[in-house]
């Protein structure tokens, strides 16, 4: 069966004005010139995205690339200057956790305020009202005013009463990442409960393993347009390329404006060669090594320095990792082109992809170079495990 | 548990989309704002008690303050321009004609300050979560109410001592002048408040404004003096235009008994129903503009 469209995001776009005065007397002054001193700047373009009732979808992006802009818009907030957001269904925002929370009133004050805000009424709010308290574990507190709370126990509560909300289309704007450890597991538990029970969740985020744990489908925004979309490991792999396109754009410049002061290498190739001689992207088998080669190119003199290896799951997670400053063997200062090679022996892998990771840092930290995905393998396995790593398992009735 | 994602989806496929931000038309949405605000009755019965609690939460004397203000006020005027001025010769009763009055001033002056501010003030609300956001200017209303209310209790306890309870038909100018009063107050302040969003001077502006038209009413002179100086030219007109003179000559109609020879502009109650039926258009059309406004808040603010 094919599940109806519970948010339809079609052609959006949406301009700020961008003003540089605020004040009656400049308006006044500048009456006609107003154009001066007006600035256009697209928060989102041509945005189009269609959402299927039961997904859940993160949408992520660098800092400014309109993501909040658009969930904003999906909850009503801020309108399309062009373009519509249509929906199905009962929608509540988990836009900044407390939004609502008076601080002197008492936690059990807030919490109906909050609830009512949120859209439940107040026999709903009563029903659940011990629900609420209980899920955020602050009883002792919840006649005490909130200004008084910790910043935690503020930020409990006011989780407590947004997922007891029932609603078909839930936002949530980076507020996943709140309150210690047992909680943060209870929270994202009661995501997982959301989404077994179909509903349909937005989210914000900017915790990359989050989207990779939960969405079922990954948006990247990136000045305002869609620049990728589609199952979360691809979306995720378009944007830590672009992340890294950006540090690597810092380090040039950074470079460029110390000058001599910092060395100007490049790995310039990345070769894998597997134990049984396999090239290109070879594919092992469970258990065996791996030689990783690489070619660094020093411009300048290059002393002090580090050269790293590391192993990736296609998701970005960084499984293993080593330098040749943690191994004590330290390369000798380059200048020209160098050829190193790093073996990894009986390698405890699972079934999958992954990636090689290179990297040039300097003993004082400075990064010289980074190359995430430099090459990738394959490990072949009998299929029976799961995860990234492998381990000899056996079964017994004892 | 796929059963449950199924239902839902079965739910949802019933449902017609919906436009997450409607934009509706400058009369058709009349409706639209009146039923959404509707809806939201129980949040704006909350918010007045939070803005009620809130108020005087530390203090010990808590609600009394909202008391002692205006008796403070009273009390200047019935010495300052009543004693010294004089004022008080030729007006019987003046204590409770001030407080009359300025009863009325206070509810009018509060719900138009304080509404004005009332969007820039929950702006923390208005770019997180959609609410209909007339509940903010209207929760004024409600918790200004309540303080009349208690400002009310006084006065009565104070026509009792004064063994000139009002009572019979003079009450009918009661219901009529406050029902003026909060239709002009609550249409300003709607309107301000959007307003405010987008230039915030106009607080300043309606701080001055309020000091001007308190002037302009006969709260503490009466009207007697004003026709006495403007009585038959145009300014009496003028004067008589703002409706806070109507209102307030209303409530003095009601509770200062022992004014009763005093002069009052005749047909006082049919002016004050034309000054409603104008108050009534005025707010209808400031909602209108509210609404127009209101679609960019969450960016400006």
């Amino acid at each position: 069966m094919t599940r109806p469209t519970a948010i339809q995001i079609s052609d959006v776009s949406k301009r700020f004005v961008i003003r540089k005065e605020k004040s009656l007397k400049e308006r006044v002054v500048n009456f006609g010139r107003s154009k001066l001193h007006k600035e256009d700047f697209w928060a989102l373009r041509d945005v189009s995205i269609d959402i299927e009732s039961g997904t859940t979808v993160g949408l992520i992006g660098p800092n400014g690339s309109g993501k909040s802009t658009l969930l904003k818009m999906i909850g009503g907030i801020i309108q399309p200057t062009s373009g519509s957001v249509r929906l199905r269904g009962r929608l509540a925002a988990l836009l900044e956790l407390g939004a609502g929370f008076h601080p002197d009133l008492t936690g059990r004050e807030n919490v109906y305020l909050n609830a009512s805000i949120l859209g439940l009424t107040r026999a709903e709010t009563e029903r659940h009202f011990d629900a609420i308290v209980d899920f955020s574990g602050i009883e002792r507190f919840i006649d005490t005013q909130v200004k008084f709370y910790s910043s935690g126990m503020y930020v409990r509560l006011a989780f407590a009463v947004a997922i007891h909300v029932d609603p078909d289309i839930l936002l949530v704007d980076e507020v996943l990442a709140v309150g210690d450890e047992p909680f943060q597991r209870k929270c994202l538990e009661r995501i997982r409960g959301f989404q077994h029970e179909g509903r349909t969740i937005v989210m914000v985020t900017h915790s990359l393993d989050q989207v990779a744990e939960f969405c079922d489908r990954a948006v990247v925004l990136e000045a305002g347009r869609v620049a990728a979309d589609g199952l979360p490991r691809d979306a995720l792999k378009v944007l830590r390329a672009d992340f890294e396109a950006t540090r690597q754009e810092e380090i040039t410049k950074s470079q460029l404006a110390e000058g001599a002061a910092r060395p100007l290498a490049q790995i310039t190739g990345v070769a894998l060669r597997s134990d049984d001689g396999q090239t290109g992207r070879p594919t092992l088998v469970v258990g065996s090594g791996l030689a990783v080669a690489m070619q660094v190119d020093a411009t300048t003199r290059l002393s002090d320095w580090i050269l790293g290896v590391g192993l990736t799951t296609p998701m970005g997670t960084t499984l293993y990792q080593t330098n040749t400053k943690l191994m004590g063997v330290p390369p000798a200062p380059l200048l020209g082109t160098g050829k190193y090679e790093f073996h990894l022996a009986d390698l405890p892998l699972g079934e999958g992809d992954y990636s090689v990771q290179a990297s040039i840092q300097l003993l004082d930290g400075t990064d010289v170079h980074l190359v995430p995905e430099a090459a990738n393998f394959s490990v072949r396995g009998d299929g029976s495990s799961l995860g990234p790593l492998s381990v000899p398992v056996t079964f017994a009735m004892v | 548990m796929t059963d449950m994602i199924e239902a839902r989806a079965a739910g949802l496929a019933h449902q017609p989309l919906r436009l997450a931000s409607p934009r509706t038309g400058f009369a058709s949405g009349t409706l639209q704002s009146i039923r959404d605000i509707a809806a939201h009755r129980e949040l704006l019965g909350l918010l007045i008690s939070r803005e009620l609690k809130a108020r005087y939460k530390d203090s010990s004397l808590g609600f009394i303050w909202s008391l002692i203000r205006p008796l403070v006020m009273l009390l200047i005027y019935y010495v300052a321009l009543g004693q010294f001025l004089g004022a008080a010769r030729g007006i019987p009763r003046f204590a409770i004609f001030i407080y009359s009055g300025l009863a009325a001033w206070t509810l009018y002056s509060e719900i138009v300050a304080l509404g004005t501010a009332s969007i820039v003030g929950n702006s923390g609300l208005i770019k997180k979560v959609y609410l209909p956001r007339e509940v903010f200017p209207l929760s004024v209303v409600g918790s200004s109410l309540f303080n009349f209310g208690m400002q009310f209790v006084i006065l009565m306890a104070a026509t009792a001592v004064a063994h000139e309870i009002p009572t019979g038909t003079r009450w009918l100018f009661f219901p009529l002048s406050l029902a003026v009063l909060l239709v002009w107050a609550l249409a300003i302040a709607l309107l301000l408040s959007a307003v405010n969003v987008y230039l915030r001077d106009v607080g300043y502006l309606v701080e001055i404004a309020l000091q001007v038209f308190f002037w302009a009413s006969p709260i503490v002179y009466s009207w007697n003096l004003v026709l006495g100086k403007i009585g038959g030219t145009i300014y009496e007109t003028v004067y008589i235009a703002n409706p806070m003179t109507l209102v307030t000559m209303g409530f003095q109609k009601t509770f200062w008994v022992a004014g009763d020879g005093q002069p009052y502009p005749d047909r006082l109650g049919l002016r004050l129903g034309i000054m409603l039926a104008i108050g009534l258009v005025l707010l209808w059309l400031c909602q209108r503009v509210f609404a127009r406004l209101q679609a960019n808040f969450a960016q400006e603010l």
